[in-house]
């Protein structure tokens, strides 16, 4: 399986972000989106999740398995945003409950999710009385209970400590064991062996990855 | 989908949930009534019909604000977006979950608020039939309004205006049903039926005009 990007130029309102951008990313690969405030690199995970459209360009996916058979790109991704996409007045074990029916294809169990970002036992706590670390970490169980190929994260360690982060560091380099893709916009270093860069300079893509 | 619809009608139900609110609003519209109009019992049962339908839809307005606000503020909307499942279905899905915790418990509290506005047994039961075949179209033409300005901080206000004009038919033909049904010559069928095909009708356009314009308002 292959993410082939190619050309994409994405314009908000009357902006420009950026243009003429290509990559591609083979499963088991990480590439990591670097680049100060603004310069486009959470534009360029919205858009590759299908929510923004691409004014011109085509990210497709090349070898996909027959157990996907003919899903759009957004359908395989899951993306990790700024929020965190959990109800407050719900508790940890109901919110990811719903995850997993809406989102299909279940993939690990919600004990076993909770117990893997290191929150087990707080599954009856309503989401509204975590902190902000452990909320996060929530938002990234939310990645476990449902199986995607491709997982868009935006600044996914924010909010998180140290060990948290040796965590979720773990947990990415399990998922591209398993022949998954990550494709990261952040500013520290995730701690990932095989992770390919794409930097973005003064809204033109300077150097790219690949 | 279902998965939705349970959701929806859990955080309804629970503290900050919309469906205790309207229910209240509701009973302060009905309350409030007798005491503008008067010690006049008959102008009160005359007028009951409209002022329940007035509360009504004001009531099922009251929470559509947030149908799709909330969600769109904590991340989900996105997530609801990349899934397989057709956004036009999880709006239907809302909407329909909307309609149980607002729309159908204000049909059902109808024998006990038309006694306070001095209803007879026949009027009551033609109220609670128009709203039950009616209030549907106020969730599903108000998930236009709420996907249109999902993305604005003050939306409640243009809601409402963006959304009640196209209620005044629903508006019309409920309250016209109910006078038909204890004025004599007038029949009831025919304008009981046109809210019912409003309602249809909008429960077919509303969710795909929903889905586009949420499409649109994420740019």
């Amino acid at each position: 399986m292959k993410i082939v990007v190619e050309n994409i130029s994405v314009v908000r309102g009357e902006d420009l972000i950026f243009s003429n951008l290509s990559f591609a990313v083979s499963a088991g690969e990480a590439l990591v989106i670097r680049g100060s405030n603004g310069v486009g690199k959470s534009t360029l995970l919205r858009a590759l999740a299908g929510l923004l459209p691409f004014e011109v360009g085509s990210a497709e996916i090349e070898g996909l398995g027959e157990e996907f058979g003919e899903a759009r790109l957004a359908e395989l991704c899951h993306y990790l945003g700024p929020e965190n996409a959990m109800k407050p007045s719900m508790t940890v074990e109901e919110n990811l409950v719903f995850w997993q029916q809406f989102s299909g294809q279940p993939h690990l169990d919600i004990d076993e999710a909770i117990e893997m970002v290191g929150l087990g036992g707080l599954g009856t706590v309503p989401f509204a009385h975590l902190s902000t670390g452990q909320s996060r970490r929530i938002a990234i169980a939310r990645l476990l209970v449902s199986y995607r190929p491709i997982w868009l994260l935006d600044e996914p360690t924010s909010g998180l400590d140290v060990a948290s982060e040796t965590q979720f560091a773990a947990l990415m380099e399990a998922h591209l064991e398993d022949q998954g893709i990550i494709i990261a916009a952040t500013h520290i270093p995730l701690g990932l062996k095989r992770m390919e860069e794409l930097v973005f300079k003064e809204s033109a893509v300077l150097g790219a990855g690949e | 989908m279902i998965a939705l619809l349970k959701r929806e009608i859990s955080l309804a139900l629970r503290s900050g949930g919309g469906a205790a609110t309207a229910l209240l609003f509701y009973l302060a519209v009905v309350v409030a009534m007798p005491f503008a109009v008067g010690p006049n019992q008959e102008l009160l049962s005359t007028i009951g019909g409209a002022t329940l339908w007035i509360g009504a839809l004001l009531a099922g307005l009251l929470g559509l604000e947030r149908l799709f606000q909330s969600d769109f503020e904590d991340g989900s909307l996105d997530q609801m977006m990349m899934v397989s499942t057709p956004l036009a279905g999880q709006v239907f899905m809302k909407c329909t979950a909307h309609w149980l915790v607002t729309g159908l418990p204000l049909t059902l509290v109808v024998p006990v608020f038309g006694i306070f506005l001095g209803m007879d047994l026949i009027t009551i039961q033609a109220a609670m039939a128009t709203l039950f075949v009616g209030t549907p179209a106020i969730s599903f033409i108000g998930a236009v309004g709420a996907a249109v300005t999902v993305s604005l901080p003050r939306g409640g206000l243009l809601l409402s205006v963006l959304v009640l004009p196209l209620c005044i038919p629903v508006l019309i033909f409920g309250v016209g049903a109910i006078r038909a049904a204890v004025t004599e010559p007038d029949p009831f069928l025919p304008p009981f039926l046109l809210v019912f095909a409003i309602s249809l009708f909008f429960a077919v356009l509303g969710p795909f005009a929903a889905a586009f314009a949420l499409r649109q308002g994420l740019d």
